[in-house]
């Protein structure tokens, strides 16, 4: 049955007009982003992860039974015993002290080797990221914002750059001049790595300062300096922030990477996952397989955490998504 | 400062219907300059070639003088492109002219440097076009508003402190007919005319002179173009301002302005009181423009002037007369060879009315029925 015209319940009149309340709460663009991201499963999945990982590499060394700073050789009688795998293969998971096995050779506890392992690896890739967005975002203001001579000669610059094969710059420095030291890769991964992200905020700046707000606030008479740091940087924060997380995720692969092929992190000092692989590799044919599965899992974990989580960034931060 | 203040505690009508007269007219006696514009040029470079030199100009304004009176509401017309939108721009520096003089106060404005730029800008001030982009989206209305205070703060007026600017801006909001606490709300949270009306608030706060309206009304539903014509009528007269204002609707010119200048290719072609141009413009080209308002009523047919061929470039201008390729006066006089050769300057053809044509005397009701007339035939043939 249709309702009739009666049954409609209007409202009372001298009541609320159509006048436009908009919103209880007015909610700041970050406020809302956090809102869109919250409904993101995938992403929260993702961030929880990549926390997970850090609250790990932080507080984990702290818990293990060993000093976080060295790695110790360790013998087990359980391990010598055990029948399934030949001894100097290392130990098995679940080896009772060692859940997670031991590696070959050494028996190394692996569960120690990969929470250690952990420090590196974040520390490396937040840490380049961190630094070469910095460096990438004041490169790219600058030349969108300023353009002409000043734009033309930083994006000869970052032509070069990106001409330069980041792997064989690293390999090389950190061989020649930092001796496996991880601080030196982390460095050298920053000041490589900013390039693309430069060209990133320069072409932002150039759309943005066509705006019309722009225009407003010189007609107030405001001043370069504040129109930058007010109104065209926190329009260009979402690409930035996206950009910035997913470059996390590129560098932990990029030093894994580095590490395993040897010339990265000095395994003798400093665990990493990526060298610990290296290690491994060489055993996996003789029946040791969790030696490279833990440190690779820890790896596509954390990469594949964070890429959900700038995924969901990405929607959440995007002012034209709704909810 | 305080008696505008003041003022605004009184209340602003939202309805359309409570409209100021808009053709009450200056008198010719009190009129006092406030902004002249002298043989202003903007060209902006095309840039090309193996090395990104420039190889062209568009000659978006070029050569525009005109004064602009204490208290009145000057329109600018003209078709896109025509250079009415960059013409306000250039006055008020947002672009950097190519040439001229724009005297404000006494002073040169596009001389002007530094902090002298600085408190210039506060006599004059712009509404644009877009209610949606003019808005930074990241800022809550309060800061969008209060920004302008906060880049004039001085001594004298105590902008920097954030209670005095807080009141301030709350009042603006309440004079542009808004609740002052909607100032901690951002952008998105508000209609098209409400953000207009934020954007009308940001450049009255700072108590301009002068106001350039760039299209303030365009990108709005007509029923709420008419709230914000009456509230800038009304915030006028409270505040005394001035108004340059740019439009190529010119039902809304018509009914706004008092004064109207009307640009062709970067060129001003004419300038008239609003009742002498739409009873008879001087212009060939003020004619047709003034042809192609459209009738609210559907019944009644009404024959156009309708001008041939596209606008040409104003990257390569015609020479002499810039209309004289599209012109219809041009046609009937037999094409004399003088509107292609010699470029005609606004000259005055009685009290205030200017006109940049020389054959303007033989613009006629006549002259313009006789070339309607033979129009649909021309129009047809074209059209097959």
């Amino acid at each position: 049955m249709d309702p009739r015209i009666e049954d409609v319940e209007l409202p009372p009149p001298g009541g609320p007009t159509a006048d436009y309340e908009v919103a209880l709460v007015s909610l700041n663009q970050w406020q809302l982003a956090w809102r869109r991201f919250k409904k993101h499963k995938l992403a929260l999945f993702g961030a929880a992860l990549f926390l997970a990982m850090i609250v790990i590499a932080i507080v984990g060394p702290l818990f293990l039974p060993y000093d976080p700073s060295f790695v110790p050789s360790f013998d087990s009688p359980f391990c010598e015993g055990s029948q399934t795998v030949k001894a100097f293969s290392g130990c098995p998971p679940l080896t009772p002290g060692h859940p997670l096995g031991t590696t070959g050779r050494l028996r190394l506890d692996l569960l120690v080797l990969v929470v250690n392992g952990a420090r590196v690896s974040l520390i490396v890739g937040i840490g380049a990221a961190l630094i070469s967005t910095i460096i990438g975002t004041i490169v790219g203001a600058v030349a969108g914002f300023f353009g002409g001579l000043v734009d033309n000669l930083l994006m000869r610059v970052v032509d070069v750059i990106l001409s330069i094969p980041l792997l064989f710059v690293v390999i090389w420095l950190s061989k020649v001049v930092g001796n496996g030291d991880w601080r030196v890769i982390l460095l050298v991964f920053s000041f490589l790595g900013w390039a693309g992200l430069a060209r990133l905020v320069r072409s932002l700046f150039l759309s943005l300062r066509t705006e019309v707000f722009v225009d407003a606030a010189r007609a107030v008479g405001v001043s370069d300096t504040r129109i930058i740091f007010r109104h065209i940087l926190p329009n260009a924060m979402s690409p930035i922030i996206v950009s910035t997380t997913l470059a996390v995720a590129g560098f932990i692969i990029t030093e894994a990477f580095v590490s395993f092929v040897g010339y990265g992190v000095d395994p003798a000092v400093t665990p990493t996952w990526g060298n610990i692989l290296t290690g491994g590799q060489e055993f996996v044919g003789q029946g040791n397989w969790w030696w490279t599965f833990f440190p690779g899992v820890a790896i596509v974990i954390t990469v594949l955490g964070i890429n959900f989580m700038g995924d969901g960034l990405r929607d959440a931060l995007d002012p034209r998504s709704r909810e | 400062m305080s008696e505008a203040l003041n003022q605004t505690n009184r209340a602003v009508p939202q309805q359309a219907g409570s409209a100021i007269p808009a053709t009450a007219h200056v008198d010719a006696t009190s009129r006092e300059l406030l902004l002249g514009a002298y043989n202003v040029k903007k060209y902006f470079p095309i840039m090309g070639g193996f090395l990104r030199h420039q190889i062209g100009s568009v000659y978006a304004v070029d050569d525009v003088s005109l004064e602009v009176f204490r208290g009145e509401k000057f329109g600018l017309v003209g078709e896109s492109g025509c250079g009415k939108t960059t013409f306000g721009r250039t006055i008020l520096r947002l672009e950097k002219a190519t040439a001229g003089k724009v005297v404000m106060a006494g002073q040169d404005v596009l001389a002007l440097q530094g902090d002298d730029l600085k408190k210039m800008r506060r006599r004059m001030q712009i509404i644009f076009q877009d209610p949606y982009g003019s808005l930074n989206p990241r800022m809550p209305i309060s800061d969008i508003i209060g920004e302008g205070l906060v880049a004039q703060a001085d001594k004298f007026n105590g902008w920097a402190k954030r209670d005095i600017r807080d009141k301030r801006v709350g009042d603006y909001l309440e004079a542009v007919g808004l609740r002052r606490d909607y100032s901690r709300r951002y952008p998105h949270e508000f209609s098209g005319g409400q953000r207009q009306r934020i954007g009308i608030a940001r450049a009255l706060v700072l108590d301009p002179e002068l106001v350039v309206c760039d299209e303030p009304v365009s990108a709005l539903d007509v029923s709420i173009q008419s709230q914000i014509l009456n509230l800038l009528s009304d915030l006028r007269a409270q505040f005394n301002l001035t108004y340059l204002f740019i439009a190529h609707n010119l039902s809304v010119v018509q009914y706004f302005c008092e004064r109207i200048g009307v640009m062709y290719l970067g060129k001003l072609v004419e300038v008239a009181d609003t009742d002498d141009l739409y009873a008879g413009p001087l212009h060939p080209y003020s004619v047709a423009l003034l042809s192609a308002i459209p009738l609210p009523d559907p019944r009644v047919r009404k024959k156009r002037l309708v001008l041939k061929g596209d606008v040409p470039s104003p990257a390569n201008p015609p020479t002499g007369c810039r209309f004289h390729t599209r012109c219809w006066l041009r046609d009937r006089l037999g094409n004399p060879a003088e509107c292609a050769t010699t470029e005609p300057v606004l000259r005055s053809l009685g009290g205030t009315r200017q006109v940049a044509c020389h054959f303007a005397e033989k613009v006629t009701a006549e002259a313009v029925q006789a070339t309607v007339a033979t129009q649909d035939v021309i129009e047809t043939a074209t059209d097959d």
